[in-house]
């Protein structure tokens, strides 16, 4: 049987590991190529590199950082921040990206998800989508959380597949730093409505939060970036933990 | 050993070379028909869409030279697909060295399957001292019909070939530069094949 996906995810800015809260308060979380090391022996199914300093002058520090964990690491990773174009695209995967995860660009020009797809194939096509909760319905963010593009989540998001997206990356960002748990019933909607596989983000604190994602949020990989660089979860403790609780695992 | 892999539009050798790195070989990354024609070993990778590579291929020659070649082949993933008769994906005609044909997955469960899943039915030489049910990381939407070269079967809404061998060629769905230390041993089973 296909496992969830128990996914770390590593923020980047100018070649360092950082997180903030609710997008904000940066702090430095220490070195990307050391940290992806260790969630690989410790596990990991997949690792995902959010560039968010991603100016033109610090692509490049980005294409050395996705070779030296391309190197380093035999689990497939996939790289975002910035991405605007099909040539964006083939630099990072030509450096060792498995996937790239597209958000903004995507958005504001729907039709570069489909030439990626076109050139590369939609299973390396991450939709990455940030939302929020108001007025009743969930509604995607751009820039890091701080535009509010008053479109609905789950629109855009059947609209991305349509083109061509093969994954949905989907982060609450309601949720994002809380340590309150993953929004289930939004992932679970998505989850429904599109036929491609959806990682949930945003809102892990407990061993609990995983598993509610994966039984009652329907989610296929589940995404967390502090409290794996913390070490308050261990993911090879959490993979067994679920793995009792019959969740498909990879031990 | 020389081991080349072949550079092509729709290739990750990128990845597949520093998978090979790690296990201690230097892999050349080439188009050139002489230098994949001499080579002990060639890898076939491949992260793409299906008919688009054949282009490729075709407009390379680099079709031709592959049905000829004589020496230990590795398909991984469309690689693989490649090496069969015919893919939905596109409606392409392949390689036609494998008797068998490459379908889109159609079911209840998400399209692409991308994560890891079991293999099963191991056959050597290419999963020796690899564990029956290992885990490894498969990306696709399309699979390739279960058929008299299939050397492993893995499960997604129907049984597939996760791996074929014909003659001197092989091929794997999965991805084992990406699928940790079991798909480290097959690409050194596939290395150390006479």
């Amino acid at each position: 049987m296909l496992t969830k996906r128990i996914i770390p995810c590593l923020d980047i800015k100018d070649g360092r590991t950082v997180k903030g809260i609710h997008f904000e308060n940066i702090k430095d979380a220490g070195d990307p190529v050391e940290l992806a090391m260790r969630y690989c022996k410790e596990g990991a199914d997949e690792l995902v590199f959010l560039d968010i300093s991603a100016t033109n002058e610090k692509r490049k520090t980005l294409t050395q950082l996705v070779l030296d964990v391309a190197k380093n690491i035999n689990i497939p990773f996939t790289v975002g921040g910035g991405v605007n174009s099909v040539y964006d695209v083939s630099i990072l995967l030509n450096a060792g990206a498995d996937k790239v995860s597209i958000n903004s660009a995507a958005f504001n020009n729907p039709r570069l998800i489909k030439d990626i797809a076109q050139r590369f194939g939609n299973q390396c096509v991450v939709l990455a989508v940030d939302i929020k909760f108001e007025n009743d319905d969930w509604f995607v963010y751009l820039n890091g959380g701080r535009l509010n593009t008053g479109k609905k989540a789950l629109e855009w998001i059947r609209q991305s597949v349509d083109l061509g997206a093969g994954e949905i990356l989907l982060t609450s960002m309601n949720n994002d730093g809380t340590k309150n748990g993953f929004a289930c019933d939004i992932t679970k909607l998505v989850s429904e409505s599109v036929h491609v596989p959806v990682i949930a983000s945003g809102g892990a604190g407990s061993i609990k939060h995983f598993e509610e994602v994966f039984l009652k949020g329907g989610a296929d990989a589940a995404l967390a970036a502090s409290v794996f660089h913390y070490n308050e979860i261990k993911i090879g403790d959490l993979k067994k933990q679920l793995k009792i609780k019959n969740i498909e695992i990879r031990l | 050993m020389k081991i080349v892999i072949i550079k092509y539009n729709a290739g990750n050798a990128r990845s597949v070379s520093f998978a090979l790195e790690r296990l201690g070989v230097s892999p050349l990354i080439t188009d050139n028909a002489e230098q994949i024609t001499n080579a002990d070993k060639v890898i076939f990778p491949g992260v793409g869409e299906a008919s688009t590579a054949m282009n490729f291929l075709k407009t390379n020659n680099l079709d031709t030279l592959i049905k000829k070649l004589q020496q230990p082949v590795l398909g991984i993933c469309l690689g693989m697909q490649l090496l069969c008769k015919h893919s939905e994906e596109g409606n392409t005609s392949c390689l036609n060295i494998i008797d068998a044909n490459v379908k889109k997955f159609k079911g209840d469960l998400k399209i692409p399957q991308i994560g890891w899943n079991t293999v099963y039915d191991l056959k050597l030489p290419l999963f020796k001292n690899v564990n029956e049910n290992s885990y490894f990381y498969f990306v696709h939407g399309y699979y390739l019909e279960s058929c008299g070269s299939t050397i492993s079967t893995t499960d997604y809404i129907v049984p597939f070939s996760s791996a074929i061998n014909k003659n001197n060629f092989y091929g794997v769905q999965f991805h084992p530069e990406k699928s940790g230390t079991v798909g480290e041993q097959v690409l050194k089973n596939f290395i150390e094949l006479k």
